[in-house]
């Protein structure tokens, strides 16, 4: 039961062949067995979330069950909600319980779900292995010496390792889909604007979005329909989305026909043999299915990273003045004025890679250097974005290597920032553009999992669940587990 | 281009020991050579895309939504008086 998919635990909930109590139970006995050697979660609140559990299983007693009446689901420590400390993996945040839940929270809470405690994280996201959190590294179930991706490193292995059926993530340059790929599970970023952000902590407004982490293609198009939809409470939640018919899209499970693009610049040189050769299985599996695969290209994908790592810090930098040490966060010892104050309660309370990414965005920001800096950074956002309209002229959707490699070794690249930030180099295009975005497991690579990832135009999130759902179906990669967690292995 | 690391950091408020200040200049100047390749784009004639879409910021209409929850939301501050936030002084 604990490698289940949240389909098949509705179905058991709905015969009464297991409540909603007995499965928080399940997972939190597995979170307290196995926590120590992943370090997935970092607060859970055992009796809360039994309240929880027992809580739904009144509600389905006298009423009929919501969508996720009782299906226990972990939460990045990035969602603010009312029922736990969330501290975006920060030590500035240490001990702060939000006073409001996040849209996406209440959206949960509505369709009956069990929150299952927040999970490790690239402190304030910023990061790729999840190895800048405060609370140290989270592992990697399939090697405990690797990685688990980042930044919702957490909630990636929670999934992977059977500690929870699925996890909500965000995604600003990768952070859901390259965790996804490197622990083998699925995770879809929605198009922006698709999720409400109100309530999740701000890391770069213009390219962050909420999205789910499960082990199927169906249990990630389930979690879309219940967080998704406008939200006046944001201003960037768009009123007039064209809506998706989530589960639908997955029943169809079309690849007949179906153009999709493969872009020669996310085939190179430089990435690993094995997960290029595993990738290149899987699109000729879907040819075989009845796709045809087309060659195309996105020119300026060799700019996306360095247009990245100027807009998102420098976002960055102006969200992250808020916390200044006077209305929530650390406060240091004795201040002496207001000026000591901030500085030094910014000082103790970011770690290196976030002090690293303000600095970067206040210079680029600064007097001076604006315009070559963070004015050409937009610019050349205009050129990414162009080059996928353009392609989606020829071609319905795009597959992708996820991740260039597989997991890598906890310390490997934490020397050198620019070594890491190329460890996202198939993933920030998607956020620069605000287009949708799901990760698939599609084989292995020396015994670590391999993502396959889907880009569709903005608002198709249709067209991803209906290839990603046929692929799927002709092949078993999702169903594999790792073996020291329980699973059946690889 | 040498970036100056103190310079910036006062203007981030963030206090740097020595120590800090002197890793991370150099790898401040190594992430900024690296963005430095935007430069050999022509960009001349591109708009900037502030924004994943191109929609107008909505408006509401302008009536008080909020409960008043100072209580709770200043629950959180690590110092408050009478419904106020304690800073050390700041006019002598």
């Amino acid at each position: 039961m604990p490698f289940s998919s949240i389909d098949d635990l509705k179905q058991r909930l709905d015969a009464g062949e297991t409540s909603a109590e007995e499965l928080a139970g399940l997972y939190l006995d597995r979170i307290e067995k196995h926590n120590a050697s992943l370090n997935a979660f970092v607060h859970v609140g055992f009796e809360q979330i039994m309240a929880q559990a027992r809580a739904s299983d009144s509600y389905r007693a006298k009423h009929e069950a919501r969508p996720l009446e009782g299906v226990p689901i972990a939460i990045k420590d990035i969602f603010c909600s009312t029922e736990s400390p969330t501290t975006c993996g920060s030590r500035i945040l240490e001990g702060f319980t939000p006073a409001y839940d996040a849209h996406v929270i209440t959206q949960l809470r509505k369709a009956g779900a069990v929150l299952l405690g927040k999970t490790n994280m690239d402190e304030f996201a910023m990061g790729s292995s999840n190895e800048t959190s405060a609370y140290g590294p989270c592992r990697n179930p399939w090697d405990t010496d690797r990685i688990p991706g980042g930044s919702s490193g957490g909630s990636a292995s929670a999934v992977a390792a059977g500690l929870a059926p699925a996890a909500l993530g965000t995604d600003t340059g990768g952070s859901i889909r390259q965790p996804a790929a490197v622990t083998g599970i699925v995770g879809m970023k929605p198009t922006y604007g698709r999720v409400s952000r109100r309530g999740i902590i701000a890391f770069a407004s213009s390219l962050d979005q909420a999205g789910p982490m499960t082990r199927t293609v169906k249990d990630t198009a389930l979690i879309a329909s219940i967080i998704s939809g406008h939200d006046a409470g944001d201003a960037t939640s768009v009123a007039d989305a064209p809506s998706v018919d989530w589960l639908g899209a997955c029943d169809k499970r079309n690849m007949k026909g179906l153009k999709i693009g493969r872009p020669e610049e996310y085939f190179i040189d430089g990435m690993d043999a094995e997960v290029r050769q595993k990738v290149e299985a899987a699109l000729k599996q879907c040819e075989e299915m009845g796709a045809e695969i087309i060659d195309i290209s996105l020119p300026h994908t060799e700019y996306a990273v360095a247009a990245y790592y100027v807009i998102a810090p420098s976002e960055a930098s102006a969200n992250l003045a808020r916390y200044d040490g006077v209305r929530y966060g650390r406060r240091c010892e004795d201040p002496k004025d207001l000026a000591d104050m901030y500085t030094r309660s910014r000082d103790e309370g970011f770690g290196d890679e976030v002090k690293r990414r303000i600095l970067t965005g206040a210079f680029a920001l600064s007097s001076g250097y604006y315009d070559a800096y963070y004015r050409k950074a937009q610019q050349v956002r205009t050129l990414i974005r162009q080059d996928f309209l353009n392609a989606f002229g020829q071609v319905d959707v795009i597959a992708t290597p996820t991740s260039p490699v597989p997991a890598f070794k906890i310390g490997e690249k934490t020397d050198d920032p620019i070594t890491m930030y190329l460890s996202d180099v198939f993933t920030i295009a998607v956020n620069l553009a605000g287009l949708p975005g799901l990760s698939q497991p599609c084989g292995f690579a020396n015994a670590l999992p391999v993502g396959l990832q889907w880009i569709a135009p903005a608002w198709r999130e249709d067209i991803i669940l209906s290839a990603a759902s046929a692929y799927e179906s002709a092949t078993d990669w999702h169903a594999q587990h790792p073996k020291a967690y329980g699973g059946a292995g690889a | 281009m040498d970036i100056d690391v103190r310079k910036v950091a006062e203007l981030a408020r963030i206090r740097l020991t020595d120590k800090e200040a002197d890793a991370l200049g150099p790898q401040l100047n190594n992430i900024l050579g690296y963005v430095d390749s935007l430069q050999q784009l022509d960009t001349s004639g591109i708009e900037p895309t502030a924004h994943p879409h191109d929609a107008a910021m909505p408006l509401r209409a302008d009536a008080v939504t909020n409960t008043n929850r100072r209580d709770e939301l200043q629950a959180s501050a690590p110092k408050v008086e009478a419904g106020l936030y304690v800073v050390p002084k700041v006019i002598e």
